[in-house]
């Protein structure tokens, strides 16, 4: 008999959740690494104003940032913030036909050409950027 | 030599088992059923209930997944074991424990009354401002405006949406997918007047916004409902009313 229990009122049971609770299934690794490689998404925006802030203090302070970059270990860390931050962008525009409902004459648009407008848009973006840099920046 | 028909094949079920009365957690019990084609898992548990123990508690009705009532985490997912070949499962063990996050009050039988409250507070039903009179007839819908919620009223609330959401475990006040998923289905439906009242109460913290989208909800669905989309749409909507109640404060919701 266990002494907890009364006769006429429930002794309900719940369950606690461990921490590690998404290492169980591969939808639940794929949702939290989504969710841990926005972290690499700051991270780009960081170090993006920090090149803006030692363009701001002069051409040597810029010289010294691109000497940081070009570092070995600072390169191969940026190549996994690179990889982390594909991984974020090619889940999140998945994601996007849940969220977005775009009707065109009355018409809702599959969910197949609303994650091909966001890659075309990315890929245009992307474009713009590069060649604006081919073109000297200017 | 062929085998004697009466040593037909067996699978050995564990059964996750919480008896208040004795046991202050739950323990593990093992049964073995035969292994028979046509047999889905609630047979199997019919089975044991029948010719092993009956003792062992459960909840289901229909047979034909249309009731909601025999959903289960089975090898730790959630399914209508209704809707589950014991086969596909075979050579086992099948492990069987109630749905996850919810109190269970014996054996596989959860406590279902926190979520009929959460239902209740979404005011799943048709709102009107003014009903209008009867003489006018009936409210009509195109085929296009019936297409519009249709999805969303597919809710069988079976609660494996809940059983697969991590936050509902995490976060035991949190709305949750389908009494979401129905507060849009009459969002979307042409006679309601009603979003304004509802996204009061789903604005929350404990509404849409504890929703991390993980997804699970939408991918378990045995009715393909997708509360998960359901929530986002409520998030986009609730974004847009905010950005034009800043932008606009003249203007009505």
């Amino acid at each position: 008999m266990n002494p907890a229990y009364r006769p006429h009122h429930p002794r309900w049971h719940r369950e606690r959740m461990p921490i590690f609770w998404w290492l169980g299934q591969p939808a639940y690794v794929k949702f939290i690494t989504r969710e841990l490689t926005s972290l690499a998404v700051g991270y780009g925006a960081l170090l993006l104003l920090a090149e803006v802030y030692t363009l701001e203090r002069g051409p040597a302070a810029h010289d010294r940032f691109l000497h940081f970059l070009a570092a070995p270990p600072v390169l191969v860390f940026h190549l996994l913030v690179c990889a982390a931050l594909l991984f974020h962008t090619v889940t999140w525009l998945n994601l996007a036909p849940k969220a977005l409902v775009v009707r065109l004459g009355g018409r809702r648009l599959p969910d197949w050409a609303v994650v091909a407008g966001h890659y075309l848009l990315w890929l245009a973006a992307s474009g713009a950027v590069v060649v604006w840099l081919l073109r000297g920046g200017s | 030599m062929p085998e004697p028909i009466e040593t037909s094949e067996t699978i050995r079920l564990d059964v996750l088992r919480y008896r208040p009365e004795e046991e202050a957690e739950p323990t593990w019990q093992s049964y073995e059923v035969p292994l028979r084609r046509d047999w889905m898992v609630l047979d199997g548990l019919n089975y044991i209930k029948d010719s092993l123990d009956g003792s062992l508690s459960y909840r289901w009705a229909c047979r034909m997944g249309v009731c909601g009532s025999c959903g289960m985490m089975v090898n730790g997912k959630p399914i209508l074991t209704c809707a589950a070949y014991l086969t596909a499962l075979a050579p086992g063990p099948v492990k069987i424990e109630p749905l996850r996050g919810f109190p269970v009050i014996r054996d596989l039988v959860i406590d279902l009354r926190e979520f009929l409250d959460k239902l209740k507070s979404v005011k799943p039903w048709i709102v009107r401002s003014e009903e209008k009179p009867l003489a006018e007839g009936e409210y009509l819908q195109t085929p296009e405006e019936l297409a519009e919620y249709k999805p969303y009223s597919m809710c069988i609330n079976c609660l494996l949406c809940y059983a697969a959401c991590p936050i509902n475990a995490l976060e035991p006040g949190f709305v949750g997918p389908a009494a979401i998923a129905l507060a849009q289905r009459y969002n979307f439906d042409s006679r309601d007047q009603g979003a304004a009242e509802r996204l009061d109460i789903l604005s929350r913290h404990e509404g849409i916004w504890a929703c991390t989208f993980v997804g699970e909800c939408s991918a378990v669905c045995p009715k393909g409902v997708d509360p998960a989309g359901a929530i986002q749409r409520y998030k986009v909507r609730a974004t847009a009313d905010w950005w034009r109640s800043v932008l606009m404060p003249w203007g009505t919701r």
